[in-house]
């Protein structure tokens, strides 16, 4: 690494973030193919998800258990104002952002200044609320059955309703997302973050004010779900309660721990293997709960740090020990 | 006074950590509390950083009271420390940890620092300066980009010290800095000592190694069962009957 | 006159709900008092303790039988499921336990579906379906067993806790761990106890429940989250305070459901239990610490 970080990060990081979306718009032109294109969407729908929820897991070191719900609340903010009070798109994607970033202060204030399980449990909860509501709100729900004649987005006069065009709208959002995450990460508030999950004490012996902090985080990664909530909704054209439940939120958060915590390049990996895997293999839904349940567990306990992130750490460790240092 | 503790009592669950201590420590000094185990040396710390409140007394820094604040705050108004089992980052490199250090010189949020705003820039590269020179006063800029879970114990330690320098304390308490140092490190770490007090930072210091103690402190207070039994210069301590009295039987160890 | 009338129906109802809910309250706050851990699998227990003595009764129809074995099998699953998920931990930071748990509530989920599928299945009443009346109200033998069972449960609970020397044990762990450490309590050996107990109580409370219920796979989160809310309502680690905030949740929703629509009938819990996170995270019956 040596002493010109400064330069020779940036160049580099220049570098693989070009490399990213040469990729993705590579795949564009190379498939034509709607199935694997909405397919695309979709992993990149869940990877949004999946980074804000590895910002408050493997950075932060809270957790929510009750994700899906905050990308439901997006989603159904979206699908609701557009397709019912003909309100734009755009406008409706900000609100969905409101909603969720007030909903996530109202939860996050109380919670986080308690314990570490007790945002898990509020979350929980707050998940399941949102689970009922939709289901059972119907004049402006729908209710179990969804909400369908939602539009699509549409860009200077261009629609958005193709899975073609609406790749380039998720795989772009998705590249920003990524490079804005990893900013953060390598900021000032990201190298706090990172800090109060390692030793909480040593951080605030420093100045850094981690109550508040994780309510930031905390609220930035309800912002993300929202993002995409909103984004699922006008690429489905419907939403139903369905898609956002507890198991959804087991499912992200399996993601997050196949990813490998603190890893947003594993983000990315983890929801596009459990995006895939359950397309791929027709049987695996049957064993989706005992599947995701097994990972989270052995990965726990023997690579508390997530699968690919603790693989990688145990490379590093290895590394150091040839080189001899004491 | 930079600090004074005037009638500080704290008791956990009946039984009394700290009973009616005042202490107070000069501005520039170096000073040392020691006292058995379980005698209330580190409750003290948690009390002056703020980590714990005091149940009576009052608590002054720089002329103004602070107990009741939390740390966080304490910590910008140059109230630094370090911990006796050492709490480093340890998924974070070395530099990293002493730009840690740095963040309450800083001040790009969360928004700022996702953008990458452009003001930022210059701030990031002062951090980065700033915690390069911490590193250099305790030597450990040959290991900038390793792990910090990988340092053996005594470059932790450093670390640690560098970590709080970077956050500029105008008093920084040292929690048993030496435990675990062999020798040479420990005779490292008393020049640091007497260093930082020739840049002009008061130090609070609680030791076990009595020749350390004595070589650098200018005032010693001794705790015993949560009470104060002596404060004073390191000589008339050596010679206090209620001190003798403490550590009998015991070994000089505190 | 008129308003009384289903008040007292659902008074009725919501006491068994309450008692269910202050059962798996009991066992949260076990565990949490042994280990400071929040055992998300503990309203699994409660799904297998019903699902185990469904089981059982199909095997050999007794009810005793069943409600015995049902509780013991789960005992078992409790205390290997410490053994083999939480034992070999080696950075017991809260995240990690709090994802291991919710890990193995989700596998024990998933296991159950495929060895029961996804059906639901009956067990019969203790003593009959032959209600009584008590003026406008009915009242079924079931709810009369529930209340009944879980007052024995608890005051055995409460009996083993002051009367026995492992029962003593366990409040010097919760009282102070360290001094215990160092009286000889083995600090191992009452985790496993606890997570034992727990979820015996739990399996309790699933087999209580299942006549009026009937049993299946999915029932443990919802039941284990109410048992958290009871238990955060009520104090954390404090008995009368899971016991207190079981029976104010059940009536509580049980009221809502009379009075608002029993659709937002589960919404009711996690209300309250945002409510005292927000006004008394304490709960009723804690201590500030």
């Amino acid at each position: 690494m040596g002493d010109a970080l400064g330069e020779g990060f940036i160049r580099r990081l220049f570098n693989r973030w070009t490399l990213f979306a040469a990729m993705a718009a590579l795949v564009a032109v190379v498939l034509e193919n709607n199935y694997y294109l909405s397919l695309l969407n979709f992993i990149g729908i869940h990877a949004i998800l999946v980074v804000g929820l590895n910002l408050l897991m493997g950075y932060g070191g809270q957790i929510s258990l009750g994700h899906a719900a905050f990308f439901g609340l997006g989603a159904y903010t979206s699908g609701i104002l557009t397709a019912s009070y003909g309100v734009n798109p755009w406008l409706a994607l900000i609100a969905g952002l409101i909603v969720c970033g007030i909903a996530a202060f109202l939860i996050g204030v109380p919670a986080l200044k308690l314990h570490g399980y007790y945002l898990a449990m509020a979350t929980l909860g707050f998940g399941i609320i949102v689970y009922i509501v939709l289901n059972e709100a119907l004049p402006w729900t729908g209710g179990p059955s969804g909400l369908s004649g939602i539009p699509s987005l549409s860009l200077g006069g261009l629609k958005l309703d193709t899975p073609w065009r609406l790749y380039f709208l998720i795989w772009l959002t998705v590249w920003a997302i990524l490079l804005i995450s990893a900013n953060l990460v390598d900021s000032r508030t990201g190298r706090a973050l990172r800090a109060l999950h390692d030793s909480e004490a040593a951080a605030r012996s420093l100045g850094v004010d981690t109550a508040r902090l994780k309510l930031q985080v905390f609220i930035w990664s309800a912002l993300y779900a929202s993002l995409a909530g909103s984004l699922y909704a006008h690429t489905l054209n419907f939403v139903a309660p369905a898609s956002f439940g507890f198991m959804f939120s087991i499912k992200l958060v399996t993601m997050v721990v196949l990813g490998g915590m603190a890893s947003i390049w594993g983000s990315l990996l983890g929801a596009a293997v459990l995006t895939v895997l359950p397309e791929l293999l027709a049987v695996f839904h049957d064993y989706e709960t005992i599947v995701f349940g097994a990972i989270l567990m052995v990965v726990m306990i023997f690579l508390p740090r997530g699968l690919v992130r603790g693989i990688l750490d145990l490379r590093e460790l290895r590394k150091y020990k040839r080189e001899g240092v004491r | 006074m930079l600090l004074d503790l005037q009638g500080i009592s704290l008791s956990f669950g009946g039984v009394q950590a700290l009973d009616d201590v005042s202490l107070s420590v000069p501005s520039g000094a170096i000073k040392a509390v020691i006292g058995p185990n379980g005698a209330g040396k580190t409750t003290l710390f948690n009390l002056v950083s703020g980590f714990l409140q005091p149940q009576e007394g009052r608590i002054f820094f720089k002329g103004e009271e602070i107990q009741g604040q939390p740390a966080h705050v304490l910590a910008a108004r140059g109230i630094g420390r370090t911990f006796q089992l050492v709490q480093l980052f340890d998924h974070m490199t070395v530099l990293e940890n002493v730009m840690v250090g740095c963040h309450r010189r800083g001040r790009a949020g969360l928004l700022a620092g996702a953008l990458r705003l452009p003001w930022t820039f210059p701030e990031e590269k002062d951090i980065r300066r700033w915690a390069w020179e911490a590193l250099e006063f305790v030597g450990l800029t040959n290991r900038a980009h390793h792990f910090a879970a990988v340092l053996p114990l005594g470059l932790k330690r450093l670390l640690e010290i560098a970590r709080a320098l970077a956050a500029q304390p105008t008093i920084l308490l040292l929690d048993e800095p030496a435990s675990g140092l062999d020798a040479v490190e420990t005779e490292r770490l008393r020049d640091m000592i007497l260093a930082l007090r020739d840049q002009g930072i008061t130090i609070l210091l609680v030791e076990h190694d009595m020749s350390l103690t004595m070589d650098v402190a200018e005032e010693i207070a001794v705790l015993n069962y949560g009470r104060l039994i002596a404060d004073g210069p390191p000589r008339a301590i050596q010679k206090h009957p209620e001190v003798i009295a403490a550590y009998l039987g015991t070994d000089w160890q505190a | 006159m008129d308003i009384f009338a289903p008040l007292l129906q659902y008074l009725i109802s919501g006491l068994t709900n309450g008692a269910i809910y202050a059962l798996i309250a009991l066992g949260f706050g076990i565990i949490y008092n042994a280990t400071t851990i929040i055992n998300f699998a503990q309203g699994e227990m409660v799904m297998l303790g019903a699902m185990a003595a469904i089981s059982f009764y199909h095997l050999h129809p007794s009810l005793p039988l069943a409600f015995a074995a049902g509780m013991g099998v789960v005992t078992v699953v409790g205390v290997v499921f410490e053994r083999l998920a939480l034992r070999p931990v080696k950075d017991p930071s809260p995240i990690t336990l709090i994802i291991i748990t919710v890990g193995g509530a989700v596998f024990i989920k998933g296991a159950a579906m495929m060895l029961w599928g996804k059906d639901a299945y009956p067990l019969p009443p203790f003593t009959g379906n032959v209600p009584i009346y008590l003026g406008t109200a009915t009242v079924l033998p079931q709810n009369l067993w529930v209340m009944g069972l879980t007052a024995a449960l608890v005051l055995a609970l409460e009996a083993f806790f002051r009367l026995t020397l492992a029962g003593k044990a366990m409040r010097a762990c919760a009282y102070n761990n360290r001094a215990a450490r160092l009286m000889g309590i083995s600090a191992g050996r009452m985790v496993q106890l606890s997570f034992g107990l727990a979820a015996a109580l739990g399996a309790g409370a699933g087999i209580l429940i299942a006549p009026l219920t009937l049993g299946v796979y999915d029932m443990g989160l919802m039941l284990g989250l109410k048992g958290f809310s009871a238990a955060i309502i009520g104090g954390l680690g404090s008995l009368l305070g899971g016991v207190l905030g079981g029976l104010v949740l059940g009536v509580a929703e049980s009221l809502a459901t009379g009075f608002i629509s029993s659709g937002y009938r589960d919404a009711v819990a996690f209300l309250l239990l945002l409510l005292v996170l927000f006004l008394r995270p304490q709960g009723l019956m804690g201590g500030g610490k």
